[in-house]
């Protein structure tokens, strides 16, 4: 539909010259916005009233909010044996410890790749690559049984070491393409005043790389909060320190009940902070994402 | 959740990871630079192959061990740890278990079938993803009033982690939720094998097609406007445009998208996993190793070892594919 509403309103435009009329072109504009909308909201809008609905009426197909409640809410928070709360805090704990490590250990990398010239830089960058690249369970085997080695299985540490193998490969390279288009002037004026690249980085890059930082950042967190195989299987069970992904997926009630309104009301606490910072930096996000390929 | 890298650090990559940047680069080469790169870059290194090179490095060595476990020859206990040769993977690859070939029901017989299901998700959910990104990029890149809201929709189902999404597709999949009210239908969606397999599809092309949007976006507005209008002034017709114009010169970005994707696919485990416990033909080869890390940590190490040299293999394959066609389109189209 969207693509022959497109054709169409491409070939009225062919038809009388240049300009189409106003009108067509409007239309298919807001239908084609409206489908892409449609397909990207209303799933998260049924989750959003399923989690406000009573759970009585959890198949009830009422497109409104009908039922409205907040016990889902309340359910999700106090019953202990899904330490939902608890999970909430794991994320945050274990998101913030991975973005701070991958950061800090790959900024530096970021630098060297983009700025400097030293031999291997193409083998590095595609081992790099390829190491974020990896299937999570090539590394997961053989962790899992160094950490039951070690007695980390379900420990702050199994869940969070695991993480670099991704988030610091995420890091690096948007960091590099992040270096590489910042402009060279600047810092090659401070070279010619006789500081060291060293010098150079500390002051005159870093400074001015802080919104690609807090970017890369903002990419490697939301990596980390939604990672699940690695999470789910070294925390072994342990729910003190899994984070809320794994909450989610083992979400119970009790023996046959199936909390579908109190899980979707626990998915939009852990998603709506997610939702939120992603729509405060859309600008950032994106052009963290694409890397300088999107101007608008 | 993986964030696929930006499209021009695969794009180097991808042209065989070597291109130097810039020339100013090699100008200034010097002794001292190489030196303090060293430095900078150490830490990454040392790191990655701690977490990354250390860990696939033993699970290869394990992979030629035996399990602790009963002997089935003997009937004694056996420690396991001894050199085993390519047991292992025979067990895998040619179905072997012990002297005869695997009963079905074990994990071991399960290994081409999740072979076989992970490749249908592969292609599956890449070709409608790339189809459907595609029609959304070229809405984005038309829509000029509306384009910041349609950017902040996109960026939603990206957002939300798959765990989340998963849970979501549950309930909307349930025999007595929405889908099957509003077709009409009586599907098991989540315990029969090809509604199952039709859910984790639809399920995924769902959160995924806006990224590619928004790759593909970024390529399209790359395209310079002149050579629309002079295609126009030569009377050509937007299908024309779209084959002869677009399409080539958004390859680099499509490509890209493309095989990161399909390495994400081919790793799939989060989605089957919730929203069918990965079982009724959902089970694709990460489920599998996971299974098996229970039942015999070095067979798993044969497993996940295999798995990787799968995907390395299709990914080699897919660069190699993608990187004479990025050359041809930019001799074309650029011209």
């Amino acid at each position: 539909m969207t693509a022959a509403t497109l054709t169409r309103v491409s070939e009225t435009e062919t038809d009388t010259g240049r300009r189409a009329p106003l009108r067509w072109n409007l239309i298919g504009n807001v239908v084609a916005i409206v489908v892409v909308l449609l397909w990207c909201l209303a799933p998260f809008y049924w989750m959003l009233v399923l989690a406000f609905r009573d759970p009585l009426y959890t198949f009830s197909t009422d497109p409104f909010f009908s039922h409205v409640t907040l016990s889902n809410f309340r359910y999700a928070f106090e019953t202990t044996n899904n330490k939902f709360a608890q999970s909430l805090l794991n994320s945050l704990l274990i998101g913030a410890a991975v973005t701070v490590l991958a950061m800090v250990i790959g900024v530096t990398s970021a630098y060297a790749i983009a700025r400097l010239a030293f031999r291997g830089k193409g083998i590095l960058l595609a081992a790099i690559l390829g190491a974020s690249m990896f299937p999570g369970v090539a590394i997961l085997t053989p962790l899992f049984q160094l950490f039951s080695g070690f007695g980390w299985l379900g420990t702050y540490q199994s869940l969070i070491l695991p993480q670099i193998s991704f988030s610091l490969p995420l890091a690096v390279y948007t960091l590099t393409s992040f270096f590489a288009d910042m402009p060279w002037e600047l810092e090659q004026a401070a070279r010619v005043d006789g500081a060291t690249p060293g010098q150079a980085f500390r002051l005159v890059i870093l400074p001015l790389a802080a919104p690609a930082l807090f970017t890369t950042a903002i990419l490697v967190f939301l990596g980390s909060w939604n990672e699940f195989l690695l999470s789910s299987v070294l925390s072994n069970g342990n729910n003190a320190v899994a984070p809320s992904t794994v909450a989610i997926a083992n979400f119970t009630a009790g023996p046959h009940i199936v909390p579908y309104t109190q899980t979707m009301a626990a998915g939009i606490v852990v998603m709506v902070p997610l939702v939120i910072v992603v729509l405060l930096f859309q600008r950032r996000i994106v052009s963290g994402l694409t890397a300088g390929g999107v101007k608008g | 959740m993986t964030v696929d890298p930006p499209v021009e650090v695969a794009k180097l990559a991808a042209d065989g990871a070597a291109a130097p940047r810039p020339t100013r680069v090699s100008k200034r080469l010097s002794t001292g630079e190489g030196k303090l790169a060293f430095f900078l870059v150490a830490p990454s290194i040392v790191l990655l192959i701690l977490i990354v090179g250390y860990p696939v490095g033993k699970a290869l060595y394990q992979s030629f061990l035996t399990d602790s476990g009963l002997d089935k020859a003997t009937g004694f206990f056996n420690q396991g740890g001894a050199w085993d040769g390519l047991t292992n993977y025979k067990h895998w690859l040619l179905q072997e278990c012990g002297k005869v070939s695997c009963p079905p029901g074990t994990l071991g017989s399960t290994f081409y079938s999740s072979i076989l299901v992970t490749l249908l998700f592969t292609i599956a959910t890449v070709l409608l993803e790339t189809i459907i990104g595609m029609m959304f990029a070229l809405i984005m890149h038309k829509a000029f009033k509306g384009r910041s809201i349609v950017r902040a929709a996109i960026l939603v189902p990206w957002a939300i982690p798959t765990a989340v999404t998963s849970k979501l597709w549950t309930v909307v999949f349930d025999p007595s939720g929405i889908v099957n009210k509003i077709l009409g239908t009586h599907y098991l969606w989540t315990s029969e094998q090809t509604p199952a397999r039709i859910a984790v599809i639809v399920a995924d092309t769902w959160k995924t097609t806006p990224f590619i949007a928004l790759l593909l976006l970024a390529g399209l507005q790359g395209i310079s406007a002149d050579i629309y209008e002079a295609a126009r002034m030569d009377g050509t017709n937007a299908w024309q445009r779209f084959w002869k114009i677009t399409l080539p010169l958004v390859k680099p970005s499509l490509a890209v998208a493309v095989i990161f994707r399909t390495l994400d696919a081919l790793r799939m485990y989060d989605l089957p996993q919730i929203l069918t416990g990965g079982a009724n033909g959902t089970t694709t080869i990460s489920i599998l190793v996971v299974r098996q890390l229970n039942s015999g940590i070095d067979s798993a190490s044969a497993l996940s070892t295999i798995t990787f040299i799968f995907i390395f293999a299709i990914a080699l394959g897919m660069v190699k594919l993608f990187n004479a066609n990025i050359v041809g389109a930019e001799e074309k189209g650029v011209k």
